[in-house]
């Protein structure tokens, strides 16, 4: 029976393998431990408590925070409960700032990867170098940069007057449109990277076997090159908008206080002694509960279709 | 088999192909004009980078021309992208649509030319049928094996029932079995669709068994156009000897001409050989013998050429052997493994080899 006796060893030696396996992780499992999960609890913990003036909680259970943020019950805390719109409407207009970053990194992301990808190889790092070069620099320092280059008196404005295209200096800067283009700038090679690595995996002879097939450029692109590099574009805009939504440096700096982002109405919460940090905790807490809702629903759509095909 | 009509249904006519441009261009063909006729099975056969495939997907309008003309069906088309082509193509990799299902992807022509979704659904089913995947219309391609990867990829170019199908090496990536049943296979539906199919291969064997008529490409120059059986027993020229099939090259002095026969010195008597092309008395030029022509022999009246058995290879049906002749050449010989296998031939042995009547072929320079 010697079958037998292999398979016995082969188990036991798995079994040893497998209980070593699972002390292998042990680093991966604290990494993420102490710095993923202890955080997110830490906040959930803090959205739960009770604020204390000067910043700080006081450690008592209260549900002001997310109270404060979905009702309004006047100056004095004594009113019938209204719907507050202020902060719903900072995360609507947030999404829809995000969401307008994120379209137009697609618009410029997925052209530029689609040229690096279609390159010769021997030069695609290099352009590939060049899309990140800026990212080498602060995120600070780019987005002040941004902010003196597109002011009324800036750059942008006077080349485009000098050459004639304007007459007077388009005012940018304290509007959405500047926001979403720092948010653009801010995060642009998160869209490159991610659709140039499935657009070079592509292979061109579907292409031209549906050029072949009657198809004219605008239905190769819709039915068999968007489809086909479909996870890049997808991983792309996650990857854009999730950050987008959280971002508080650009909508700070290019945006001025009327047009307040979550990031940094959270910011606001924590920083110096008017914050309020169960707030912020909560409102952290609410933004985490919508990104995990549409992740979680894009995953669920994905493994379905999936699942009909396997 | 004489036709009938003979309709040409692709006409190419000084066809030149340059990659690159100046000093650095790069001839991938020259001057190739073919025609290939309506409802035919036209094979263009050559080794790799012979050009064949570049001609083809200058038929399907994926490379251009530098000079020439292709017209389809007497309308000139080289000017025509591939999209507007009637012409549709098999590629060698099958190139399936990944993220659609089987149906979707023989449905894809049809959906592009804007029939009505019945009308595809209707048509890709037939064609399903067609080549025997009923069942598999939901699939994903990557959920079918190669060969059913390979009907999908054969329906979805017949679908649109384009007038010239172009199938590019699609049997190459098949294992030895599936290869050979699709070749019958093929040749089936051609004659059941009465398309005109072109073909391209570096599998003689393959273009032998299909083709109505191979055109034997090298170096990005046609060689010699004929029926399979015109392209081994009347070889051109040596390259097309030596690539269909094998065969015994001898360089000979033309000693006479007679009735149109090359009489040449060979060995130690004359012989007379067909003759390709024109032949002039005292020239110096090369005939074919293929292996299954010369036969051993025991009176030294039929001995064409004397040599001793190097080696013997059984290979079935037949036995091979390799003789070294008396001048030192080394040469061929194959004879059918019959029940009286006449005489008994082995390794280190002195023979004497027979010449079939009109088993030398005198070729062109």
């Amino acid at each position: 029976m010697t079958t037998d006796v292999k398979i016995e060893s082969g188990g036991v030696s798995s079994n040893v393998f497998g209980s070593l396996r699972y002390w292998l992780l042990t680093p991966s499992w604290l990494v993420i431990g102490f710095f993923l999960v202890a955080p997110v609890a830490m906040m959930l913990v803090y959205s739960f408590l009770t604020k204390e003036f000067r910043g700080g909680v006081i450690w008592e259970f209260s549900l002001a925070a997310y109270d404060q943020f979905i009702f309004d019950r006047g100056l004095f805390g004594d009113d019938p409960p209204k719907l507050e719109w202020t902060y719903i409407s900072i995360f609507v207009r947030s999404i829809w700032q995000a969401f307008s970053a994120t379209v137009l990194c697609l618009l410029i992301g997925f052209p530029t990867a689609y040229f690096i990808a279609t390159r010769p190889i021997q030069t695609r790092s290099i352009w590939l170098f060049l899309v990140t070069i800026p990212y080498w620099v602060n995120l600070l320092i780019r987005t002040v940069s941004l902010k003196f280059l597109i002011r009324d008196s800036g750059p942008l404005n006077q080349w485009l007057i000098s050459f004639g295209i304007l007459d007077s200096p388009i005012h940018l800067i304290n509007t959405n449109l500047a926001i979403q283009l720092g948010l653009f700038y801010s995060y642009l090679p998160f869209m490159v990277l991610p659709i140039y690595a499935s657009v070079e995996r592509y292979n061109f002879v579907l292409s031209e076997a549906a050029w072949d097939l009657y198809a004219n450029r605008w239905t190769t692109l819709r039915y068999i090159l968007l489809p086909s590099v479909k996870p890049g574009i997808i991983a792309g805009c996650i990857l854009v908008f999730v950050p987008s939504l959280g971002a508080f440096l650009a909508p700070d700096l290019l945006g001025g206080a009327k047009h307040f982002m979550i990031g940094s109405l959270i910011e606001e919460q924590f920083k110096g002694n008017a914050g309020n940090w169960p707030f912020g905790a909560a409102t952290s807490m609410i933004l985490l509960t919508l990104v995990l809702i549409v992740l979680m629903a894009y995953a669920r759509q994905q493994s379905r279709t999936e699942s009909k095909y396997s | 088999m004489e036709r009938q009509i003979q309709t040409t249904a692709i006409k190419i006519e000084n066809v030149k192909k340059q990659f690159g441009f100046g000093e650095s261009a790069v001839t991938a063909l020259a001057d190739i004009t073919i025609d290939i006729l309506d409802n035919e099975f036209f094979t263009l056969l050559g080794p790799s980078g012979c050009g064949k495939t570049t001609l083809l997907r200058m038929i399907a309008g994926l490379e251009s021309v530098t000079t020439g003309t292709i017209s389809l069906y007497g309308q000139e088309i080289k000017d025509l992208p591939a999209n507007k082509r009637p012409v549709n193509t098999v590629f060698q990799q099958y190139a399936l649509f990944p993220h659609m299902t089987v149906l979707q992807n023989i449905g894809f022509g049809l959906k592009m030319m804007g029939k009505s979704k019945s009308e595809i659904i209707d048509r890709s089913k037939k064609m399903l049928g067609l080549v025997q995947l009923g069942q598999f219309g939901d699939r994903r391609p990557s959920q079918l094996s190669g060969g059913q990867q390979q009907r999908v990829a054969l329906a979805r170019a017949l679908a649109p029932s384009p007038k010239v199908l172009l199938l590019d090496e699609p049997l190459s990536a098949l294992d030895l079995k599936l290869r050979q049943a699709m070749r019958v296979e093929l040749k089936q539906i051609q004659e059941e669709t009465g398309i005109t199919f072109v073909f391209v291969t570096h599998d003689q064997e393959e273009a032998l068994t299909m083709s109505d008529r191979i055109a034997v490409m090298s170096n990005g120059e046609l060689q010699q156009i004929g029926s399979a059986q015109e392209i081994y027993e009347q070889p051109r020229n040596q390259f097309v000897a030596g690539f269909i099939g094998e065969t015994n090259l001898f360089d000979v002095v033309i000693e006479d001409i007679q009735e149109g026969k090359a009489i040449c010195r060979i060995g130690e008597r004359c012989i007379s050989c067909a003759v390709t092309g024109s032949a002039v008395k005292g020239a110096t030029r090369q005939i074919s013998i293929r292996p299954e022509r010369l036969s051993f022999t025991n009176s030294t009246e039929d001995t064409h050429l004397t040599g001793v058995v190097e080696r013997l290879t059984y290979l079935g049906t037949d036995t091979q052997y390799l003789l070294q002749l008396d001048d030192g050449t080394t040469i061929t010989v194959r004879s059918q493994n019959t029940q009286e296998s006449g005489l008994n031939v082995r390794s280190g042995e002195r023979v004497g080899l027979k010449l079939e009547e009109g088993g030398a072929r005198l070729l062109m320079n």
